[in-house]
């Protein structure tokens, strides 16, 4: 086991790997946060902006944006996990195999 | 209504009294007439899930069945019951109640309570599955020395879970009041006893199967009203919207931002305990250890924050449709049958008596069982993860040094199960009269300066040290909880001070509490040069290793 653990620590792929996808993992997270206090400041600094009516209705941007953050957040999240379940997790195995050789 | 007022609201809300959505505290509700539909529904929950739980205690028999169901969960499952714990009453009364009394406002709340869900699945979820065993200072603790840092899990663990147990049972007591027209004492007492019966005899199997069920008759309750609402306009949110809008006292401005933000600080200051607080609440946590490996822990975050956000959506077309069902109806769901009676039960009470509106008798003692199901989920929920903080963390790893017995460690989980029941019980009797808004929020605070910043540096930062980790996480906790005694909500509110003396001037410590233990953990890791230091230093390739691939994970079986 230790031999498994050396091989895959000392493979150069192994630590590109983590740090490609910990990157990945990072700006996922930005684009989240960014969402969501993007919509926060709107609300605390120009809420005139999401009171605005959308066409002749009474229906403001406000709606359609709150429950896009939502979607968003939600679509966000399956496309992190979709990747990470099909090609990091196959990347990840290709490189325990490798060492355990 | 200030930011101040309407997060008092809130987080009142956020405990499923019987508060009024607007600026009140907790309140006093009143008893109502015994309700034996609901009762009868709420009976059939109990029957079938004691069922299960009977089915369960045949599968429970080691210390890991009793944790994590022996890792035989799937992620969907997972998912659904990570939902449950997370839709309280609280959300679904609470958010629906404040959209009925301010429309937009109560969606900036509920997109709050959504964010945290991301950072889980980006940061935090496949490295908790790949180093936790059974709770989360396994994780916390893994290349440190085991002492010092479950000690600081614990007592964090345990500090979130009583506060938040409080919350939900005081907001039990006051909703069974109104929905079921039963006794405050025997409300407490009913939760205590059934909610002990799971844990205690079901274990992890059992929590989450009662968590599963929960859910899905909250999210069929809750389909079906959002859908018989936007029925009654044609399928038109705009003909639902501009029908609000003329019946309500508020007219255009329920459409558009109220004055839910006026202090930019504690809006992110609330922002960053909602995000962070989620990554970082002990019962949370402990449900990645329940699936099989990474892949499923994975799944099981995606799937909770779609239902999540699901639910989300469907409480904001419940509020709109509250507002244009109820108001027209004085006669029936008014005090007095007056609108400014304000509405029978408090304004908790709008998804209710909109269940009433569109289902008649038969659904609205559907959804009054849902609503009681739903606190008595949660509690065993929070229950079982401070009996495992107490029994895995305390006992088996701080006192018998590891050492300690599957059966000899069931048998501490069990015991502090028991006494957290009865010390549930006896909290909710003795808060009954108490306002008790300030504690959900004060849990999340905790949550995301204590165990969130020890959690993240020691999974993510090769250079952090046992001393960093436990003098950050205990100065994060001791700040949050003495700021939060400085606020408002409490230093006026809880303990009379005269208004406008609160010494701390924001809603929420978070933005300070959070900030000062990430920069004591990482201070005081740096400046730490034991033996021991570099030691831990040393042991972070292999907890990388581990954290990012998985191998040598606890297995579904191998735990």
């Amino acid at each position: 086991m230790q031999n498994v653990l050396d091989r895959v620590t000392a493979n150069p792929k192994f630590l590109e790997f983590v740090a490609m996808r910990s990157r990945y993992s990072i700006i996922m997270t930005i684009l989240g946060a960014v969402a969501y206090y993007g919509f926060i400041l709107l609300v605390a600094f120009d809420p005139k902006f999401l009171a605005q009516k959308i066409g002749s209705g009474v229906t403001t941007l406000g709606v359609p944006l709150g429950i896009g953050v939502i979607v968003f957040t939600i679509i966000l999240t399956w496309i992190y996990v979709r990747r990470a379940n099909s090609e990091f997790d196959s990347i990840n195995e290709a490189l325990i195999k490798e060492a355990q050789k | 209504m200030n930011i101040k007022h309407l997060l008092a609201a809130v987080a009142a809300l956020a405990v499923a009294g019987g508060a009024i959505a607007a600026g009140a505290d907790l309140g006093q509700t009143a008893q109502q007439a015994t309700n034996w539909t609901a009762i009868a529904m709420f009976a059939i929950f109990v029957g079938a899930t004691l069922f299960i739980t009977k089915w369960a205690a045949s599968k429970t028999k080691t210390a890991a069945d009793f944790y994590t169901a022996g890792g035989g969960i799937t992620g969907f499952q997972n998912g659904l019951a990570i939902a449950g714990d997370y839709m309280s009453a609280a959300s679904f009364l609470g958010i629906s109640g404040l959209v009925f009394a301010n429309g937009f406002d109560g969606l900036i709340f509920s997109i709050g309570w959504l964010v945290g869900w991301p950072i889980i699945t980006f940061l935090m979820a496949e490295r908790l599955r790949n180093l936790g065993k059974f709770t989360f200072a396994d994780v916390a603790s893994y290349r440190f020395s085991q002492t010092p840092v479950r000690i600081f899990a614990a007592s964090s663990s345990l500090v979130v879970v009583v506060f938040y147990m409080i919350a939900q049972m005081v907001g039990a007591g006051q909703l069974i009041k109104v929905l079921f027209g039963l006794e405050y004492m025997y409300a407490e007492i009913l939760v205590g006893s059934i909610m002990m019966m799971y844990v205690l005899f079901g274990g992890m199997t059992a929590t989450t199967w009662v968590q599963i069920i929960k859910a899905c008759m909250l999210l069929f309750g809750a389909s079906f009203m959002a859908f018989s609402v936007l029925m009654q306009f044609g399928f038109s949110p705009e003909a639902l919207f501009a029908k609000a809008v003329e019946v309500h006292s508020k007219h255009d401005a329920i459409m558009a931002p109220g004055a839910l933000i006026k202090d930019p600080i504690s809006a992110i200051s609330v922002g960053m305990a909602l995000m962070f607080g989620t990554a970082g609440l002990p019962h949370i946590l402990m449900r990645f250890f329940t699936v099989p490996n990474a892949k499923e822990a994975r799944k099981s975050v995606a799937w909770a924050t779609t239902w999540i956000g699901y639910f989300y959506i469907l409480t904001f077309i419940i509020g709109f449709g509250a507002i244009t069902n109820l108001i027209q109806n004085p006669a029936e769901f008014y005090v007095g049958g007056e609108i400014a009676g304000g509405l029978k039960g408090g304004g908790n009470m709008a998804a209710v008596h909109l269940a009433k509106a569109v289902g008649g008798d038969l659904f609205l003692g559907f959804i009054s069982a849902v609503a009681f199901a739903t606190i008595l989920a949660v509690v065993a929920g929070l229950t079982l993860s401070g009996a495992s903080a107490v029994s895995h963390d305390l006992y088996a790893s701080v006192i018998k040094k590891g050492q300690a017995s599957s059966d000899a460690e069931l048998r501490v989980s069990k015991i502090t199960t028991i006494c957290l029941g009865i010390l549930a019980v006896v909290l909710g009797i003795a808060f009954e009269k108490q306002n008790v808004a300030y504690m959900v929020m004060l849990a999340f605070v905790i949550a995301c300066s204590g165990n969130f910043p020890v959690l993240f540096m020691s999974v993510l930062w090769k250079n952090c040290t046992t001393r960093g980790a436990v003098v950050g996480g205990f100065t994060g906790l001791i700040l949050a909880v003495v700021l939060t005694i400085g606020s408002a909500s409490v230093w006026e509110a809880v303990m009379h001070n005269p208004k406008g003396s609160a010494w701390f001037p924001y809603n929420s410590a978070a933005i300070f509490s959070m900030t000062a233990a990430f920069v004591t953990i990482w201070l005081v890791s740096i400046l730490d040069n034991s033996a021991q230091a570099k030691k831990e230093r040393a042991l972070y390739p292999a907890q990388q290793l581990r954290s990012e691939t998985g191998l040598g994970a606890a297995g579904a079986s191998g735990h």
